[in-house]
C-alpha cells in the first residue's frame, strides 16, 4: 500500500503547484457558469409550466458542476500518456507494483489535486455572489460528501479506461475527446439532468456518468432525500467494480501486445 | 542451478507498415500490412551469480528485447526463462523486486522532481526499510559523487549527471542482478570512466550479477570477463574476450620504430602499415612465436623500439559483424 500512497502523494504535491492553471480554470468556470445560469434563467422566465427543479436549485446545480469540473474524466494523465507514447512504460513494469493499482493511484491524484485547488474558491465565489445555495440540510451535506467520494472512485475507473486505450491508439486524443464529450453531456454538467425529458432521463441514469455529478448534486440540492445516499453509493460502487474489472482485462491484453516504443 | 537460465527464447513483433505517400496512407486506413519481425530466435544461455557479462550485437540484434524479456516487461512466445527460480513475466512483481534495470536512453527518474524525491519515491515503491535506504543512499552518493545533484530537478541535469543518478536509482533496493542497457551511450570520456569504475566495484564488492549491453567496446574490454554476441535474434558466440579474439582470427601486431626510415620484410609477417620510421607488422602467433620474430627482426634491422599489440576490440567486432552478415 505504501508504494501506491507515496505515488499519490508525490503526484498530488506536484499538481498543487500548478496555480496558474487553477486561476485560469477559475476564470473559465466563472464565465461558463454565468452564461449557463443566464441561458437557463431566460428559459425559466419565459415558461409558465412548472419545472422539475426550482430556479435556485438549478443555479446551485450549475455552480456545483463548475466547482467540481475537474472531477470528470477529463483527459489522460499527461505523464502516463508520455510514458506509453515514449516507451518509458518499460520502467513502469519494472516496479514491484500492480500496474493497474499504480496507475489508478496516479489518476486519483490527477483528479483530486486540481479539484481541490479549484472547487473551494469557485464554490465560495458562487455562494457569495452568484446565488448558489448551501446544502438543504446537514444530513444532505453529509450525503453529498459521501457521494462525492464514491464519484471519485468511479471517475478514476472511467479515466483508467481512457488511459489504457492509449495502448492501442497511441495518440489517445480520439478516445479522450469522445469520452470527454459523452461524459460532459451525460453527467449533467452542460444541462442539468433533471431538465432533460423523462424518456432521456432513464437512459442517462443508466449510464455511469450521471453517478459522478448528477446524483451527488441532487443530494446537495435536496431533490434526493439524504437517505437515498445508500442507493447512490451502491450504484457508484457497482459501476466502479465493473469498470475496474474491464480496465484490468484491457490492461492485461495491452501488456501482452506491448511493443516498447523506440527499442 | 544457475542464477539466470534462458532456454530457447523466442519473441516476435508485428510491425505495421505504412506505404509511403498520401495514397499509401489512405490504403492503410482500409488494409493494414503487418510484417513479423523475429527479435529473438532461440536464445539460450546460463549465468552464475556474480558474473559480469557483455551482451553485444549490431543494432536490432535483439539485445534490448532480451533485457526486456528477462526484466518481465515482455512476454515471449516460446522458450523458458528462470531467474532466481522465478519466471519473470509470470511472477513479475516478486521478480522485479530483486533486479535493477537501467535503460541508457531513458530515465526512470521523475522528470519534474528533484533527484532526492525520486529516490524517496523508489524507496517507498520498493519498500526499502529506512535504515537500509539511508545507508544505501549514503554509499551511492559517495561513490557516484551525487551530493551536489540531489536537490536538482532531473530535467536540469546533464546526461552524465543523469546517468549517475539513474544508476543509483536502480540500486537503492539492493538488487542481486543489474541489467544495463547501453549505460554509457552519449556520455563524455570522464563520465564513461566514472560509470565503468562504479560497475566494476559493484560487481566485485557486492557480487552483483551484471548484464551489460553496449556498443562501446571499451566498456567490454574494461569490464567483461564473458561476452555473448547476438545477431538477428540468435547467439553467435559465447565465451571469454580472449575466446572471441581467437575465434575471429588470432593475428597480432608488432609495431616497430626503426632508427631511420627503411624497409622491413619477413616471410612470416606481413606489413600492415608504414608511417615514417614506424612500421606495423601482422603475424600469426600460432605459426611464429612473438619472441622468435622479434629476435630475428632485431638482428636484421636497426630497431629502436617495439611492442606487440592485440588488434583493438572494435576491429574484432567489426570483423565479426561482417562475418555474421555474410
Amino acid at each position: 500500500m505504501k508504494g501506491y500512497l507515496a505515488t499519490v502523494r508525490a503526484r498530488f504535491l506536484l499538481l498543487l503547484q500548478y496555480r496558474a492553471a487553477a486561476l485560469a480554470g477559475l476564470f473559465t468556470q466563472t464565465f461558463f457558469g454565468l452564461v449557463m445560469v443566464m441561458v437557463y434563467g431566460a428559459f425559466y422566465r419565459s415558461s409558465t409550466a412548472p419545472q422539475p427543479m426550482s430556479y435556485a436549485q438549478m443555479v446551485t446545480y450549475v455552480w456545483l458542476g463548475q466547482s467540481l469540473f475537474q472531477l470528470l474524466p477529463w483527459g489522460v494523465d499527461g505523464e502516463i500518456a508520455a510514458l506509453i507514447r515514449g516507451g518509458n512504460v518499460a520502467y513502469e513494469l519494472l516496479r514491484p507494483l500492480d500496474l493497474y493499482g499504480y496507475w489508478y493511484a496516479r489518476t486519483m491524484a490527477q483528479r483530486t489535486a486540481p479539484t481541490l485547488l479549484r472547487a473551494a474558491p469557485m464554490a465560495a465565489i458562487a455562494l457569495l455572489f452568484f446565488g448558489m445555495r448551501p446544502p438543504e440540510s446537514l444530513a444532505g451535506a453529509a450525503a453529498f460528501v459521501a457521494a462525492l467520494a464514491g464519484a471519485l472512485l468511479l471517475t478514476c475507473a472511467l479515466n483508467m479506461i481512457m488511459t489504457i486505450s492509449m495502448m492501442w491508439t497511441l495518440a489517445g486524443e480520439g478516445v479522450m475527446y469522445f469520452i470527454g464529450v459523452v461524459a460532459m453531456f451525460c453527467s449533467g454538467i452542460i444541462l442539468p439532468l433533471p431538465l432533460f425529458p423523462d424518456w432521456a432521463q432513464a437512459a442517462l441514469r443508466a449510464l455511469p456518468f450521471s453517478a459522478v455529478y448528477d446524483a451527488p448534486f441532487r443530494l446537495y440540492i435536496g431533490m434526493l432525500p439524504p437517505e437515498a445516499v445508500a442507493g447512490v453509493l451502491a450504484r457508484q460502487l457497482a459501476w466502479t467494480v465493473a469498470l475496474v474489472l474491464f480496465g484490468r482485462f484491457l490492461l492485461a491484453r495491452g501488456c501482452r501486445r506491448l511493443v516498447v516504443q523506440g527499442g | 542451478m544457475p542464477q539466470i537460465l534462458v532456454e530457447n527464447l523466442v519473441k516476435t513483433f508485428r510491425v505495421s507498415e505504412r506505404r509511403a505517400g498520401a495514397w499509401g496512407a489512405l490504403r492503410g486506413l482500409v488494409h493494414r500490412r503487418t510484417r513479423e519481425v523475429r527479435a529473438l530466435d532461440g536464445i539460450s544461455f546460463a549465468l552464475e551469480a556474480g558474473e559480469l557479462v557483455g551482451y553485444i550485437g549490431p543494432n536490432g540484434a535483439g539485445k534490448s528485447t532480451t533485457v526486456k524479456v528477462l526484466g518481465g516487461i515482455l512476454v515471449p512466445e516460446g522458450g523458458r526463462c528462470e531467474i532466481m527460480g522465478r519466471v519473470p513475466w509470470k511472477q513479475r512483481v516478486q521478480h522485479v523486486a530483486h533486479i535493477g534495470v537501467v535503460f541508457g536512453q531513458r530515465t526512470q527518474l521523475w522528470w519534474d522532481l528533484p533527484v532526492i524525491e525520486s529516490f524517496e519515491l523508489l524507496r517507498d515503491i520498493y519498500r526499502v526499510p529506512a535504515d537500509r535506504y539511508a545507508a544505501m543512499k549514503e554509499e551511492l552518493t559517495a561513490l557516484l559523487e551525487l551530493a551536489p545533484l540531489l536537490d536538482v530537478p532531473v530535467r536540469q541535469l546533464s546526461l552524465g549527471q543523469r546517468m549517475r543518478c539513474d544508476l543509483a536509482a536502480s540500486l537503492l533496493h539492493a538488487p542481486l542482478i543489474l541489467f544495463l542497457d547501453e549505460p554509457t551511450i552519449g556520455l563524455d570520456a570522464i563520465s564513461k570512466l566514472a560509470v565503468r569504475d562504479f560497475i566494476k566495484r559493484l560487481n566485485r564488492e557486492r557480487g552483483t550479477t551484471v548484464i551489460l549491453t553496449t556498443h562501446d567496446m571499451d566498456d567490454i574490454e574494461a569490464l567483461c570477463s564473458r561476452v555473448i554476441v547476438i545477431n538477428e535474434g540468435r547467439i553467435f558466440s559465447d565465451g571469454t574476450l580472449a575466446d572471441l579474439r581467437r575465434a575471429v582470427g588470432s593475428r597480432r601486431r608488432l609495431v616497430i620504430d626503426l632508427e631511420e626510415e627503411g624497409e622491413i620484410a619477413d616471410h612470416e609477417a606481413t606489413v600492415e602499415s608504414r608511417e615514417g620510421s614506424r612500421v606495423t607488422l601482422e603475424f600469426d602467433p600460432e605459426r611464429v612465436p612473438a619472441a622468435a620474430l622479434i629476435s630475428r627482426l632485431t638482428a636484421r634491422y636497426p630497431v629502436r623500439d617495439l611492442f606487440v599489440e592485440n588488434p583493438p576490440i572494435e576491429e574484432i567486432i567489426a570483423r565479426l559483424y561482417a562475418e555474421v552478415r555474410a
